[in-house]
């Protein structure tokens, strides 16, 4: 290892990338394997939001107008499957890849080779995936969920795509958590403690330790299904011995950790911007650690309030409901240290922080109703309807794609050399944060007043409501065109960023040129570990 | 002269809210419902509601305040101050107390949910694609009451062709009729893919699992008719399957049940006696567009390769032993399920004679009702 980094010493005059698209296709370099993802990740987010616009287009008014019953339900599957597996995740993959080297002072991921295989094996796999849609019978058109029966003795040929998908996704993912792991554990810049990790690294690891344990849970249940559906075993079918509900246990053993695979990056990415823009420290440093690390912990312990009504025993339902309600402890810690964070600093509002503000706010929310939801017998009313859809879509949408959108934002002066435009960057919040509430608030209402999920028509008092609910969802939609707008005209040009960028930005990252280098610290000289963390 | 025009206005106004609200029970929050049970799940959410607004109001004021109070443009200095272990002690510590708060009544609401014992009647509740089977279980066979309650609303309200009238999507060919201040016990199962049965009045909602029967309970207070839907995706027409149950008093409950057990006798004897092919085609087209129709379509073509074509092909100008077969026992690995516990001899008989002779197929064969009757009770 070390004399590759000498062999770097020699030629100092920063040999650049390759040209043309094998620069692409063969790049071992953590920068272009984050923008590879980062892009990657926007083309499933416009995919994947072009689904749910059929959706809402279809939920626009009672009857049915646009899409029949069967392909509406190709088209919920899809939507939930391409913003889990393709938006959200490669996302944060693309933000660890780009940011957690130049944040610890490392020249690079670990294990370059298997970074870019990493990379590469997601556009196959959802190329899969998305082309099931023009099969014989249909895409997977049994929920993001995919319950057995229905996804097994009852599924569309094309199931079997969508799992051997499911496998090389699973793949992808645990080849790039063990990357973050062994970089995280290995490339720190010498006499960088854990402890002096920006909360970005911390959170990455923790996730990438929840992936690598569930992901594997995940390849298990989808190979049980092609058992039963081509090799004749009966995991799932009641008729042949088998257990339904072990599909569901299984698959949210894998489910519950996996939703905090999308949100603990986000807490490490609005923990970071948060103090730049009130120039003043995080509260509370190390108790945002050991919350994230007991969030990470708690996930593996409370699957079954997904399943409050498959009929578990009382003390099964009871446990769940406990340990449920406790995970409330440790993101409450996490959301009071941002709100002291703020108290007493001295702030400003630029994009990136409104974004992060928006997440604190919206989060909470998606948060407090997810108390709501671990009240069991509560839950009995929420389960599988619009509320528990206006839930999670609160803590995913302005919740973990926010900070998303907050750390492209952030640190896309860094990675450019040129500062966004900040008029047109506000323009694109403002019309997300007022799009996503209009979309994403009513469905409370209708939920509780007793809207079942899933459905391709409703029964004529929800019909107000998902009027609006879709008016805001083709705003927030058509807004990330504009989103998609501003970064392209960005990377363009625009004024030259500074290294610091911001005034408040602490942090090795900012201690490089900005654009960031092809290569950058090489060598371990000269890092100043006072600026690890701000 | 001043007031008499206010009037106007105000009668104006509320025909204008009234014309947009037009539609019923327009509602913004969890229906109280008419149960106990229901009543204390309803204040247990409103309870958590309003322990999370305070929570919310105090941490975005909070917000709110410093984003007033601590912007630089104010000319303010960041403070420095980045922990404090006392502050963080208390923030741990109020929410273990209000959880703790909260998880003692959700405790005493579940545990009596759970309490199924000492029913006064057993309804079974089986989920199929896509309607519900109810059996009132009885000791006899011979009084027990069984039937199927599927979709009312016409396929032209769904597709637009016809105003959607009230209980749009919500309303049953046969309502399960309980008797108020009766303990209800729904022994709930599935026979094909996982159902939910839900009553949001009763705060009932139970999965159908294949292989599992699970239960759950109501004593209804309040005579009407309680409207739910199936709550897990199922398959096409999950958004189609409502659950009508309608409440009454006693007297008219047993007038009611003694009714269906007429209504199954009086189906028994048809079964035994000759019918023509015409009629048999009558019966039949009208049982194959009530429960055939939503897979194989209305004119026979189907939707393959889920769902395959009748028309000219396959089993319906085949061997009519083996048409009936598919009919009675399904086919599996396939959405074509057991219709012998749905339909009786007659409609079989009737639905297949249809298949065989309608939409240019012409196999001109015949069977009698009494025949498929042999079939199903020979053990088949």
């Amino acid at each position: 290892m070390s004399s590759v980094i000498e062999d770097h010493h020699h030629d100092d005059h920063h040999h650049g990338p390759a040209k043309g698209i094998m620069r692409w296709v063969f790049t071992t370099n953590h920068k272009d394997i984050g923008t590879l993802y980062l892009w990657f990740s926007f083309m499933m987010f416009l995919l994947g939001g072009t689904f749910a616009l059929v959706i809402r287009a279809e939920l626009f008014q009672p009857g049915l107008q646009i899409v029949e019953p069967e392909f509406f339900n190709q088209m919920t599957t899809m939507h939930g499957l391409i913003m889990v597996f393709g938006a959200v995740m490669p996302a944060f993959v693309g933000l660890a890849n780009w940011l957690v080297p130049m944040m610890i002072g490392a020249p690079d991921m670990a294990l370059p080779r298997m970074n870019n295989y990493s990379f590469w094996i997601l556009p196959f796999a959802f190329t899969m995936l998305a082309s099931t849609l023009l099969m014989e019978g249909g895409g997977p058109n049994f929920g993001w969920t995919f319950y057995a029966p229905l996804s097994t003795t009852y599924a569309p040929p094309s199931v079997t795509f969508f799992i051997f998908a499911v496998h090389l996704m699973g793949i992808s993912s645990i080849m790039g958590s063990i990357n973050v792991i062994v970089t995280i554990l290995n490339l720190r810049a010498p006499g960088m403690t854990l402890m002096q990790m920006p909360l970005f690294v911390w959170t990455w690891l923790i996730t990438a330790y929840l992936l690598i344990a569930v992901m594997p849970v995940l390849a298990g249940v989808v190979t049980m299904m092609l058992m039963d559906i081509h090799f004749g075993t009966a995991f799932f079918s009641a008729a042949g011995g088998g257990d339904p509900v072990l599909f569901q246990h299984v698959f949210w053993f894998f489910g519950h950790p996996e939703v905090y695979i999308m949100i603990l990056p986000a807490f490490g990415v609005v923990s970071a911007i948060i103090p730049t823009f009130t120039r003043k420290k995080l509260f509370g440093y190390a108790s945002m650690v050991y919350a994230t690390a007991s969030i990470a912990f708690l996930s593996f312990i409370v699957w079954a309030h997904h399943m409050f009504t498959v009929g578990m025993p009382l003390a099964g339902e009871l446990y769940f409901m406990y340990a449920t309600m406790l995970i409330a402890v440790p993101t409450g810690v996490k959301v009071f240290n941002w709100v002291a964070t703020m108290w007493q600093g001295a702030m400003t509002f630029e994009t990136p922080m409104l974004f992060a503000i928006a997440f604190v706010i919206l989060f909470t929310i998606g948060g407090l109703s997810g108390l709501m939801l671990a009240i069991a017998p509560a839950d009995f009313q929420y389960h599988d309807t619009y509320f528990v859809v206006a839930h999670f879509h609160y803590v995913l949408v302005p919740g973990s794609i926010f900070s998303i959108m907050a750390a492209v934002y952030y640190w896309l002066p860094k990675w450019t050399g040129n500062m966004y435009d900040e008029t047109l960057g506000k323009t694109h919040f403002w019309l997300s944060f007022v799009g996503v509430n209009v979309t994403f608030f009513p469905q409370h209402f209708i939920g509780l007043a007793g809207m079942p999920r899933r459905i391709p028509d409703y029964a004529l008092q929800f019909a107000d409501f998902n009027m609006v609910s879709s008016m805001g969802a083709f705003l927030f939609g058509f807004s990330q065109l504009f989103f998609m707008f501003i970064v392209i005209k960005c990377i363009r040009g625009g004024k030259p960023a500074t290294a610091q960028v911001w005034e408040g930005a602490h942090g090795l990252e900012w201690t490089v040129p900005s654009p960031a280098p092809y290569h950058t610290f090489t060598t371990p000289d000269g890092i100043d570990l006072k600026e690890a963390h701000g | 002269m001043k007031k008499a025009k206010q009037g106007n206005w105000l009668v104006a106004l509320s025909m204008l809210l009234s014309s947009s609200w037009a539609h019923a029970d327009w509602t913004v929050n969890m229906r109280e419902g008419v149960t106990a049970i229901s009543r204390d799940v309803y204040s247990l959410h409103m309870i958590i509601f309003w322990v999370c607004v305070v929570i919310g109001v105090l941490v975005f004021g909070v917000m709110i305040l410093s984003m007033l109070m601590h912007r630089k443009s104010l000319g303010v200095k960041p403070a420095d101050f980045h922990h404090s272990t006392k502050l963080e002690i208390i923030w741990t510590i109020i929410p273990v107390v209000i959880l703790v708060v909260m998880a003692i009544p959700s405790t005493a609401t579940l545990t009596a949910m759970y309490d199924a014992s000492d029913a006064d009647i057993d309804i079974e509740v089986r989920g199929l694609q896509w309607k519900w089977q109810y059996t009132y279980l009885n000791d006899d066979p011979e009084k027990e009451v069984k039937f199927i309650s599927s979709l009312l609303t016409p396929s032209e309200e769904i597709y637009n062709d016809a105003r959607k009238r009230e209980n749009y999507l919500l309303d049953v060919d046969n309502e399960v009729v309980i008797p108020i201040n009766k303990k209800i016990r729904f022994l709930i199962t599935s026979q094909d893919v996982i159902h939910a049965w839900w009553v949001p009045d009763f705060a009932v909602k139970k999965d159908a699992i294949p292989g599992f029967v699970h239960e759950s309970w109501a004593i209804v207070e309040e005579p009407g008719i309680y409207r739910g839907q199936c709550a897990e995706l199922c398959g096409k027409q999950h958004g189609f399957m409502p659950i009508v149950v309608r409440a009454v008093e006693q007297a008219e409950y047993e007038e009611w049940l003694v009714g269906k057990q007429e209504e199954a006798k009086a189906v028994f004897e048809t079964v035994g006696k000759e019918w023509t092919q015409e009629e048999l085609m009558v019966k039949g087209e009208e049982v194959y567009t009530r429960v055939c129709s939503v897979c194989h379509q209305a004119n026979g073509q189907g939707l393959p390769p889920a769902f395959p074509s009748l028309v000219g092909t396959g089993l319906a100008v085949g061997s009519m032993q083996e048409h009936i077969d598919i009919v009675l026992h399904g086919k599996a690995g396939t959405a074509m399920q057991s219709f012998s516990s749905q339909l009786n001899a007659a409609e079989i008989a009737a639905v297949v004679i249809y298949e065989r002779n309608a939409w240019g197929n012409d196999m001109g064969d015949m069977i009698q009702p009494r025949e498929i009757n042999a079939m199903m009770n020979g053990g088949q």
